[in-house]
């Protein structure tokens, strides 16, 4: 009841700013949202490209819920998921000879744990030297981004790209042994889809069901307290930082290993930051999540469409997302407010009067008051 | 090139890119000192450039064309308090999480200047922008002179601001009033202030000085707009807050560090230094970090309800 209150208040916040913009630009707001909403639904592809995007947008919000739950603020995903994908793709290329066994958890374990040390620089930092994790993670994120173009024009170019003279800046092809499987003919949904959805779980019994996950959410709910009662604060935020780096880190080689088969630039086309208003639409939880990443999902690949059909620049959803983040805190905080939501109760009493509960209820025909 | 030569391009290239990020921390620095912490600066910011950018793009020529520049900084400022009203809406009135909310401020000013940008402009486009300003008299002064008297005339204005900021903050009854709001915000209101309206107040002076900023860099500085002609630069001045420690003379410093070191890399790349790009281009980031490690182990601390949504029903 309160989380969907929250939700759809966000919903309908962004999409009140979003028509303004549209309107702004001369696009017709509802054609636009028509578009973006069904036109990913027409066909196959279309609908199997959705959880191709909700893939990346579960596993960095589940990180994000992580670290967000525990009271660090992870900003950094993009960059993490960035530094996953350089992994991935330097553990695939280095060892194509190995068996697709022991090569595809590799790589996805490089992805993850490369995510996970880009993440604890900030954990370290914040847990040790008291530096904000907002600005150290958003730095982490330009420093990553410069490292990411970097190793794609120089080192990792593929040496055909050179050869060629086209010089676009992407790896070698990973060798086959390491792509993820495709669930789907056809189409581009493969078995990171799966892999999203167990770890969903999983952190759904990491934070509820261990003493890890409470001592986390003990600590992010209260740090005087949660170190009063013998929780080593410090440890479990870099614990979560940890975490946190390493879902986005994954997310990076799961969409190498599973879309595109090899490094290209942009291949993460904002889910970093997607994967906050993700986290945030879904609830800090893994069962609001998975829905919350299907429906950014629908966003992203419609955002397109509306790119390509109707003009509309992809942008379009950054403005969407931002106003999204700035409802749902704003709403959280004032419905939990006590005395907003006293005001707002005698509001609804008063517009919609309980049956039996106000006696001098007015029926039709009778005078006025 | 002399060594003369080099160290004269270096400073006057260095002053001339600090001011983007001079103005907008010292906004950030009301912002901060009443107690909240704006990390929409960036949004802000992609605002402010954008919109200043739009008026001498569209006004080239014609008897308005000379107010052009004028009235886009204007747009920007404006566009400025608006953005800084709206976050303190939501963090002062809402009693949102502050850092999640300048992110969502950032995503909003960053998809609307990108999407108008895109649909009604499309590419990266130059504007003749303003152009320095030489002081007369002084800009013949030896070395001095070219570095700080031959420079357009907001970089005068920003450096003029360092003081007038100090003097607004310590000297004027305002500037107690925030300082008192960032401290202890529950003692300020038993004593008749209102914490809400003061953190309005500093959070629409620091948007109108982000949007400056942004008006800076793409009227003064770069003379054109381009999606990512902000990068990152807001969140480098919130940084250079902490870093200078919440004061005018500390912020300063920082934002002439920073473009210095940014100059002086430029400078080798000019001269053909090998030297990866890309790396040049990371280094004021990692500087940022490294910085922000040490400068926690200064004695001073910050305003003391820094990033606390003040509630006046709450009984602490």
């Amino acid at each position: 009841m309160y989380a969907g209150a929250v939700v759809l208040l966000a919903a309908l916040a962004a999409a009140g700013a979003g028509a303004l913009v549209l309107a702004a630009i001369g696009k017709s707001p509802w054609a636009t949202y028509a578009v973006i909403l069904t036109g990913p639904l027409q066909d196959l592809f279309g609908a199997t490209e959705i959880l191709v995007r909700a893939v990346p947008l579960i596993l960095v919000a589940l990180g994000i819920a992580i670290s967000f739950r525990s009271g660090i603020l992870n900003i950094g995903a993009e960059g993490q998921l960035m530094v996953g994908v350089l992994a991935a793709t330097a553990v695939a290329l280095a060892l194509p000879g190995l068996p697709r066994p022991a090569l595809l958890p590799l790589c996805l374990a490089a992805g993850a744990a490369s995510g996970a040390l880009w993440g604890g620089i900030a954990g370290v930092l914040r847990a040790w030297l008291g530096v904000n994790e907002i600005l150290s993670t958003v730095m982490l994120n330009y420093i990553a981004a410069q490292l990411y173009t970097f190793l794609l024009r120089g080192p990792m170019i593929d040496p055909d790209e050179l050869m060629t003279g086209s010089g676009t800046p992407q790896s070698v092809r990973l060798p086959r042994s390491a792509w993820l499987d495709r669930l789907v003919p056809g189409t581009r949904l493969h078995a990171g889809l799966l892999l999203a959805l167990a770890l969903a779980a999983c952190v759904w019994l990491l934070l509820w069901r261990t003493t890890l996950g409470y001592r986390m959410r003990a600590a992010g709910a209260g740090s005087k307290a949660a170190r009063y009662a013998g929780i080593r604060v410090e440890r479990s935020l870099l614990v979560a930082m940890l975490f946190a780096g390493g879902f986005a880190g994954l997310a990076g080689a799961v969409e190498v290993l599973g879309v595109h088969h090899r490094a290209i630039e942009g291949i993460s086309s904002g889910y970093g930051f997607a994967g906050i208003v993700v986290a945030l639409f879904g609830g800090l939880h893994p069962a609001g999540i998975v829905p919350a990443a299907v429906f950014f999902g629908l966003l992203l690949v419609g955002a397109d469409m509306t790119q390509r059909s109707a003009g509309v620049p992809a942008n379009m959803i950054l403005v969407l997302q931002g106003v999204i983040i700035l409802a749902i805190v704003s709403a959280r905080m004032a419905l939990r407010d006590a005395y907003a939501q006293e005001r707002a109760a005698r509001l609804v009493r008063r517009l919609f009067p309980a049956r039996g509960a106000t006696p001098a209820r007015a029926a039709p025909g009778d005078p006025a008051p | 090139m002399s060594l003369a030569h080099l160290l004269q391009d270096v400073l006057s290239l260095g002053v001339f890119f600090s001011v983007a990020l001079l103005l907008a921390a010292l906004g950030e620095m009301f912002n901060q000192r009443a107690g909240v912490f704006n990390l929409g600066c960036e949004g802000i910011m992609c605002m402010g450039a954008f919109l200043a950018f739009l008026p001498p793009y569209l006004v080239r020529t014609g008897p308005l064309a000379p107010w052009a520049n004028l009235a886009g900084f204007a747009l920007a400022m404006a566009a400025g308090v608006l953005l800084g009203l709206l976050f303190a809406v939501v963090t002062v009135t809402f009693r949102a999480s502050q850092g999640i909310a300048g992110i969502g401020l950032q995503m909003l000013g960053w998809g609307v200047a990108g999407t108008l940008f895109r649909s009604h402009i499309g590419g990266v486009t130059g504007v003749e922008g303003v152009a320095a300003w030489r002081v007369p008299g002084l800009s013949r002064l030896p070395l001095l002179g070219p570095v700080l008297f031959n420079q357009n005339p907001l970089v005068y204005a920003a450096f003029l601001a360092v003081p007038a900021s100090w003097y607004l903050l310590h000297r004027t009854p305002w500037g107690l009033r925030v300082r008192a709001v960032g401290t202890h915000p529950r003692a300020a209101d038993s004593m008749g202030i209102s914490v809400v309206r003061v953190r309005y107040q500093a959070l629409a002076l620091g948007g109108a000085m982000a949007g400056l900023g942004g008006a800076y860099l793409s009227l003064c500085q770069a003379k054109m707009f381009a999606d990512d002609l902000v990068a990152g630069r807001g969140f480098i001045a919130v940084a250079l807050v902490y870093f200078g420690r919440w004061s005018p003379w500390g912020i300063v410093g920082g934002a002439l560090l920073f473009s210095l070191a940014q100059a002086f890399q430029l400078s080798l790349q000019v001269g053909g230094i090998k030297f990866p790009y890309e790396f040049a281009v990371m280094l004021p980031y990692a500087l940022v970090i490294v910085v922000l490690a040490l400068a926690r182990r200064s004695r001073v601390v910050g305003p003391a309800a820094l990033g606390k949504p003040y509630d006046r029903e709450l009984r602490v």
